[in-house]
Parts: structure tokens; sequence; C-alpha cells
């Protein structure tokens, strides 16, 4: 054998035959239990306060925890907080941190890193700016003892520092809190059940997460994100697959173990197979919105506004978005349906006998000019762009100028900031959902507010909805809260700063062999088992 | 030669310099930015020019060319904006699984489709050369996608002998990186296969009919030693251009594969950043394949001196 031959087999060797050798060494992981989730969408950002991305909430509720949370029947429960008291002027909160949290690297959690947390979430978040407004302050008593002293009586207090949907307030370590609050966070320390590992991390692909040993759970049962947080596992992976039908084979052949949102046409498919589950764990679903932009014709006009209410079938936009009667269904309130706030105060617009004559008598009211209305869509995502091609064929039954603008999302995004009329790169309608926890009280629907060029996409301007809100904020009843909210959405059919499309639900499906997911409006995953 | 060499590798410098110009040139007019995209859906209009004033967005074109391309000249290629992670660690962490994508492709793609065109060649007109035909327009036709999830429907769900999805990079054994690899080169690769099939037929039928492949036929020389050794080495040139303008379209045929096969690689990193407009991954990325292309297109010139020694740079 020439020296030529033997260092060519010898690189081969080296090639090929010294890493299938490592096959054969018991790897340290194999014992471990691994957890393979495929979670919505891919993790992007790790700073849950920077974005609102829902991927990113769920990310900071596998590492981060919250002072307070809100149980499924919306109680607002301590969580890291163990006591708690408001003076007699309800001015001034106390609050004690319970024993054993520590950060991620072993330092303990203390009162001036929650403090400083709350204070970078509420430069983010409206509850939480509405919070600020009425803070004259917050003071450490001790390492573990803290107060906040209010200008005003705020009942909603607990409520925001238990928010559950983005912005959730987070407690961070105090160094990364005071990082500026339009800056991302660098670091993944939190004090939450899991910890991330931040070297096996591949944006667009995967982020490995292990069982925070040092976490010391609550003893209360697990309910939404308040309770105790048992991690049940060593180790999740979330993988990211971005192609659902490969998604769907890679759980059939039990390469992953729980596929987060599953699209309605693959159910048939998953449940076919007796090793798998298919269920609707979300209590809350997700609503439809369709969007008008208010400040250029025609949806200018509230006539306008109000002719798609009597256009509008949500049982063919639940249909549209789901694909199953069983995953879609109406919701004819501004309010999450499902939630203490849903209100069916002039609900019968939009479920009674659709009026396609009242409808073009308002549009005549209206003075349409046959103005030509642009339609914005995401061909990218399903949700939206089955709400833009359900609306596309009610604007054309009501004879007017419509156009489909189908795009990617990012460019959705993008266009819906413009505040320009369509000649100069405007728009008049878009669709998007929120999690039904996003739209469960006025504090955080967003797309109810009339604070012009400060409201969400759309700017509608309507100080009576500000009024009423304003008036909710500090209601102390519920039952005044309740009248407020149904008075809110009396309004908002005359208004129409927007129009719930449909509630509906996207199932989750897992291997047989997983147990103990909970019933949540956010795929949670501590008390999870794998057998 | 070795001049040459050099003179093709200073040239690769204003070509490079020319694409990062067009590059950033389109982005900066592209509509849209991610100061939305990281506002999410929640978000206002004011959110919006906060985070987009925060990252530079909302600077002119000059200073933010400045900036750029004097980092790039540094070797550093910026920060991707929603990770916060360098481009270049994120290029690194996606170059192997797209490397190995694209080298067991081109090996499959080169193993089967020489042989294919060779006998197509040699057995002109008779069965197995309008089945070797026959595989090169389906194989044109057959859309990479629709292909790769008939292969996993057969070989990962129903005879479950290979995974579905992902990648296991090379030091975690070769058998679980090599099984993580059949059936995305064999998707990707079936149109390469089809396309050299083809130029390598029609290469060698020329070859065939010249006087001195006749005159090695009456030298006594067996058909195989023909075929390679007189003829196959004539037709090179062509088949060598063909796979390296496959190299150049395996790049973006990597796209589709790695999406659904759910390969961390280059492609699938490219298209996330263009969804999401992070402009210093897509900047890095095309400068990467800028690079690339102009490589491995020397590579190919540099070759033909090797198979035809005519040829004189």
């Amino acid at each position: 054998m020439s020296a030529k031959t033997r260092s060519a087999l010898l690189a081969l060797w080296f090639l090929f035959a010294a890493p299938a050798g490592s096959l054969m060494v018991p790897s340290a992981l194999a014992q471990q239990k691994t957890l393979k989730f495929v979670p919505e969408a891919d993790l992007r950002s790790l700073d849950p306060i920077w974005t609102t991305a829902y991927i990113t909430r769920n990310y900071g509720y596998m590492v981060y925890d919250t002072l307070f949370a809100v149980n499924d029947k919306f109680e607002v429960q301590p969580q890291m907080v163990d006591k708690w008291r408001l003076s007699d002027d309800k001015l001034s909160y106390t609050f004690s941190l319970r024993d054993g949290l520590k950060w991620h690297d072993g330092q303990p959690v203390k009162s001036s890193d929650c403090i400083a947390s709350i204070e970078r979430w509420a430069k983010r978040d409206a509850l939480g700016q509405k919070l600020a407004d009425l803070t004259e302050g917050w003071t450490v008593v001790d390492d573990k003892t803290f107060t906040l002293k209010l200008k005003k009586p705020f009942p909603l207090t607990l409520d925001a520092l238990a928010k559950p949907s983005s912005n959730v307030p987070f407690i961070m370590p105090e160094r990364v809190a005071k990082t500026d609050a339009f800056t991302q966070i660098t670091e993944s320390i939190g004090s939450g059940p899991f910890k991330m590992v931040k070297e096996e991390w591949v944006p667009g692909n995967k982020v490995v997460f292990v069982k925070n040993t040092d976490y010391v759970p609550r003893q209360e049962p697990p309910s939404w994100a308040a309770g105790g947080k048992t991690v049940k596992v060593d180790r999740v992976e979330w993988v990211y697959i971005p192609d659902s039908a490969t998604a769907a084979a890679a759980l059939n052949a039990g390469e992953v173990d729980w596929w987060q949102m599953v699209p309605p046409d693959l159910v048939p498919l998953l449940a076919k197979n007796k090793d798998i589950k298919v269920e609707n764990t979300d209590p809350l679903g997700s609503i439809g919105i369709l969007r008008f932009n208010q400040l250029h014709p025609p949806f200018n006009n509230a006539k306008m506004r109000q002719a798609l209410l009597y256009l509008v079938n949500q049982q063919d936009y639940a249909l549209a978005i789901a694909g199953d009667p069983k995953q879609g269904k109406p919701c004819p309130s501004f309010f999450t349906c499902g939630s203490p706030a849903e209100s069916k105060v002039g609900s019968e617009i939009l479920t009674g006998k659709r009026d396609l004559a009242k409808a073009k008598q308002l549009i005549a009211e209206a003075g349409y000019k046959g103005e030509k209305i642009v339609v914005l869509s995401a061909t990218d995502q399903p949700i939206v762009h089955s709400q833009g091609l359900v609306t596309m064929e009610l604007l054309k039954a009501a004879g007017l100028n419509a156009e489909l603008a189908a795009n990617d999302w990012g460019t959705l995004i993008n266009r819906r900031a413009v505040r320009e009329p369509i000649d100069k790169g405007g728009w008049s309608i878009f669709h998007t959902w929120l999690v039904g926890p996003d739209m469960t009280n006025p504090a955080i629907n967003y797309p109810m507010r009339g604070v012009g060029e400060k409201s969400w996409f759309g700017w509608p301007t309507d100080p009576k909805m500000e009024e009423l809100r304003n008036a909710w904020f500090d209601a102390t009843d519920p039952s005044q809260q309740q009248q407020l909210i149904d008075a809110m959405q009396k309004h908002a059919w005359e208004t129409v700063p927007f129009i719930p499309t449909a509630q509906f639900v996207i199932p989750t499906a897992y291997r047989s062999n997983v147990s103990g997911l909970l019933i949540s409006p956010v795929a949670f995953l501590w008390n999870v088992e794998k057998k | 030669m070795l001049g040459y060499t050099i003179r093709r590798l200073l040239a690769t410098i204003p070509v490079i310099g020319m694409v990062a110009l067009f590059v950033f040139c389109l982005l900066y007019l592209t509509p849209g930015d991610p100061a939305a995209v990281i506002a999410g859906d929640i978000a206002t209009v004011d959110d919006i020019e906060r985070i987009r004033h925060q990252l530079g967005l909302d600077q002119a074109f000059l200073p933010r060319f400045w900036v750029w391309a004097s980092a790039v000249l540094r070797g550093d290629l910026g920060i991707s904006i929603f990770t916060n992670l360098p481009v270049t660690q994120l290029i690194a962490q996606r170059i192997g699984p797209t490397l190995s994508l694209a080298s067991c492709t081109l090996i499959v793609a080169v193993l089967v489709a020489v042989p294919m065109g060779v006998i197509g060649a040699w057995k002109a007109g008779k069965l197995i050369d309008r089945l070797v035909m026959l595989f090169s327009v389906a194989g044109f036709s057959m859309p990479v996608f629709v292909l790769a999830y008939v292969l996993i429907y057969v070989f990962a769900i129903d005879l479950d002998w290979l995974p579905v999805q992902g990648y296991v990079p090379l030091q975690d054994g070769f058998w679980p990186w090599l099984s993580h690899l059949i059936l995305p080169s064999i998707a990707l690769g079936t149109i390469y296969i089809a396309l050299i099939a083809r130029i390598t037929r029609a290469a060698m039928l020329e070859v065939l009919a010249q006087d001195y492949v006749r005159t090695a036929h009456a030298k006594g020389l067996a058909p195989s030693a023909v075929l390679m050794r007189h003829a196959l080495k004539n037709a090179a040139v062509p088949i060598v251009t063909i796979i390296g303008i496959g190299i150049a379209l395996l790049i973006s045929g990597v796209v589709v594969t790695e999406s659904v096969f759910a390969i961390p690689g280059i492609g699938r990193l490219t298209v996330d950043a263009i969804l999401r407009r992070d402009y210093p991954i897509i900047q890095g990325v095309i400068l990467l394949f800028s690079t690339i292309y102009v490589l491995v297109n020397l590579a190919v010139d540099l070759s033909y001196r090797f198979f035809d020694p005519r040829i004189q740079y």
C-alpha cells in the first residue's frame, strides 16, 4: 500500500468511521426526557418588552416569572409575590416576594429587580403607561419588600401587573431591566421555570431550554399563568418547522412530540393516527378583525363602516379561517366571547339577517362616489388572507370599487402604518387577529381606542369612547364596569372602529405519550409530561 | 495561469463592491423596514417611529451606507436586527447544513447524471436512450417540493427508513448526518440530474461523431476505453460548465428544499430575513452568494485547461 493510499484511507476513516463511532457512545442527552415542541413561529427576539410578538411572549413565560398572574377564572393571583396589602386610602400597595426566588445565575431576586422591570414594561405597554401615569413612586423597603405609591386609586393595579398577554410584565434582573425600553436586551437570565441554553439557539431552527432546578413552584395547582409551574421534563426543544406538511409528517413519524398550531386542513390527516391526539386547549381562541382606515374616504364616513355590519356574516369568516365549524364560531362582541367582558348589547346587528339592501342604502347615504378601496392582505398568513378574500366578495356584492393588495405580512404591516391617501401608498381595510386575552377588557382592547393618531392603525378619533374607557378605569364595582363595557359596545356599533369577524381556535396536536397539557390561552410547557 | 488566476481574483473585488452597492440601494428603496415587524401587531405608528430611530433606519442613504460599507471592509457584516446576533455567527451556524446539502446533491447529480448521459449517447435511439430522455423530461417537469413530499411520504412515513426533517451535524455521527440528507439531496438533485444528463448526452453525441473516435474504435480499443478516455474527456468542457451553472442554481434551489425538510441552512436564513426585513442578514448573505458565484465561475474556467490543454490563459 503506497503512502498516498494509506493517507487517503486514513482521511476516509476520519471522515466517516470516526464520527459513526460516536454513535456507539451513549449520549447524556439520550438519558434525558426531552420534549420536542413545534411552536407557532420562529423565535426571533429575546425581549418580550421590546416586541409584542406572541412567540417572544411565550418564550418570556418559559424564562421569566411575573409578580401576579391571572387564572382560568380571570382572577388575579400572586405569583412571585407572597403577600401584598393595600392601604386603607387605596393609594399604597406593599408587596413581599416569596422565598426561594433566584435568577438563573444563582443570584437572589430582589425588590429593585421588580421595580426596574415594571418601570421598563410601563414605558412600552398601554396598560403599563396608564399605571405609570398614576404612579407617584416605587420604593424598596428591603430586598424582598417594596411599595407602590399611587397618585389616585387605580382599581386595575393588580390586573396590570398580572397582564397575561403582550406585553407581559415579566420580571428581569435590574441590570437588564435598566436597558432602554426601545433597545433590545441581549441576555436570557430570568427566574422562571426553564433556562434557555443560548449556545444551542439556532434562530430559524431550534431553541433549547432545560429545567431550572432552582425554581420553587407555588403549591397551588397550575391554572393559566398562575399556580405551580412544575416542570416534568429535563429539556424542551422548540423545533421550528416552517412547512406545515412537514410538521405533520414529523409528528406522524414521532420525530416531534407536540405541534402547537395545526392548520385546519391537516387535522383530519393527524386524527387518523391513533398515536396522536388533536385537541383545542385554548379556551378563548382568537378574534378575527376587519379594520378600517378612518383618515380617508370612503371609510372616514361612519355610514360606510356601518354598511359593512349588514354585510359581514361571521359564519363565513369562521369557516374561511378555521375550515371546520368546531374550530370557528361567531362572536358578535367587541370583547372576547367567553370572557367576563363579553357583551351582547347590540349584537343583533351581526347576528340578524344579512341585509344587502340596507347596506346599499347606507352606502348611498354616505355619498360614496366610487372611490377606490384597497384591502391589504398577506398571502403568507392564511388567517389574514382568508378574511381578505371574504371581505372582497362582500365589497364587490355591494358594488364597491375594491382592490385586493395581496403581499407578504411584512409588507402589510409596513403599509398599514402609512397614513397617506391611497394614491400615495395608503389603504382602506386590513385584517388581522388578536388572541382572546388581548380583548378581554377596555384597558387592553387597543382596536377600540379613539385617540386619533395615537390610536392603533386606522386612527379613529372618538372622544366619547375614550370618556367611557376612562370611566371604566375609575369604576370599582364590577356591575358598574360591565355597564360601561356595554355602553362602549353600544357606541362601537355606531362608530364601528373595527368589525370582529369570528372567534376561532387553532387546534393543537401531540403524541399520546405526552400528557398534562394545560387548558390555557398560551401554550405553557410546565406540567407537561412525556412517558 | 497563475497571473490569470490572480487577475481574476482581483477582478472579484469590484464585482462584489458593485453587488454590495446594488443590494444596499435595493433594500433602501424597498418600501417598509423591520421596525413595523419588531413592533408587532399591537403597536402604534409612534412605537414604530421610535424603533426606526433607535435602529438608525431614519438616517439618510449615505451615512447608512458608509457605516455598513466601512464595517464590511473590516470584515464585520453587522448584527441581526431581530436576534441581536452577529451576521457572521448566523452564517457560520447555517453554512454547514447548506454545504452538506449542496455537496451531497452535486455528488448524487454528477454520479448519476454523467453515466446516464454517456450511456444515452452510446445507445442513442435505443430504448435505454429513450428512458434517459424520459427521465430528463420528468426531472425537469417535477417541482422540487412535490417530489420532496412524495419522498417524505414513501420513505419517511410509509417505510420509516429515513427521517422526515431536520439536520444533524457530521460530528454527531456519519449515518445521522447522511440519513437527514438523502431525501433532500434526491429531491433537489433530480432536476440537476436531468440537466446534466441531457448536456452530457448532447456533448457526447457530438464527440462520438468525430474522426478520432472512429479511429480509436478502428484501433481495436474496448468501447469503455473509447467512451471514458477519448470521448468523455473531450466532451467535458460543456459538462463542467453546466455543473458550474448548476452550483449557482443550487443556491436558489436549496431555499425550497431547506424549507420543506426544515434544514437550518443559508436558504432559509435568507428567506426568513427577507420576510422580516432583517437588512444586515440579507446584505451579508447576498455578499456571500456573490462571492461563491464568482469563485465557482473562476474554478470552472480554470478547470477547462485541465480537460482541454489547448485552452491558454
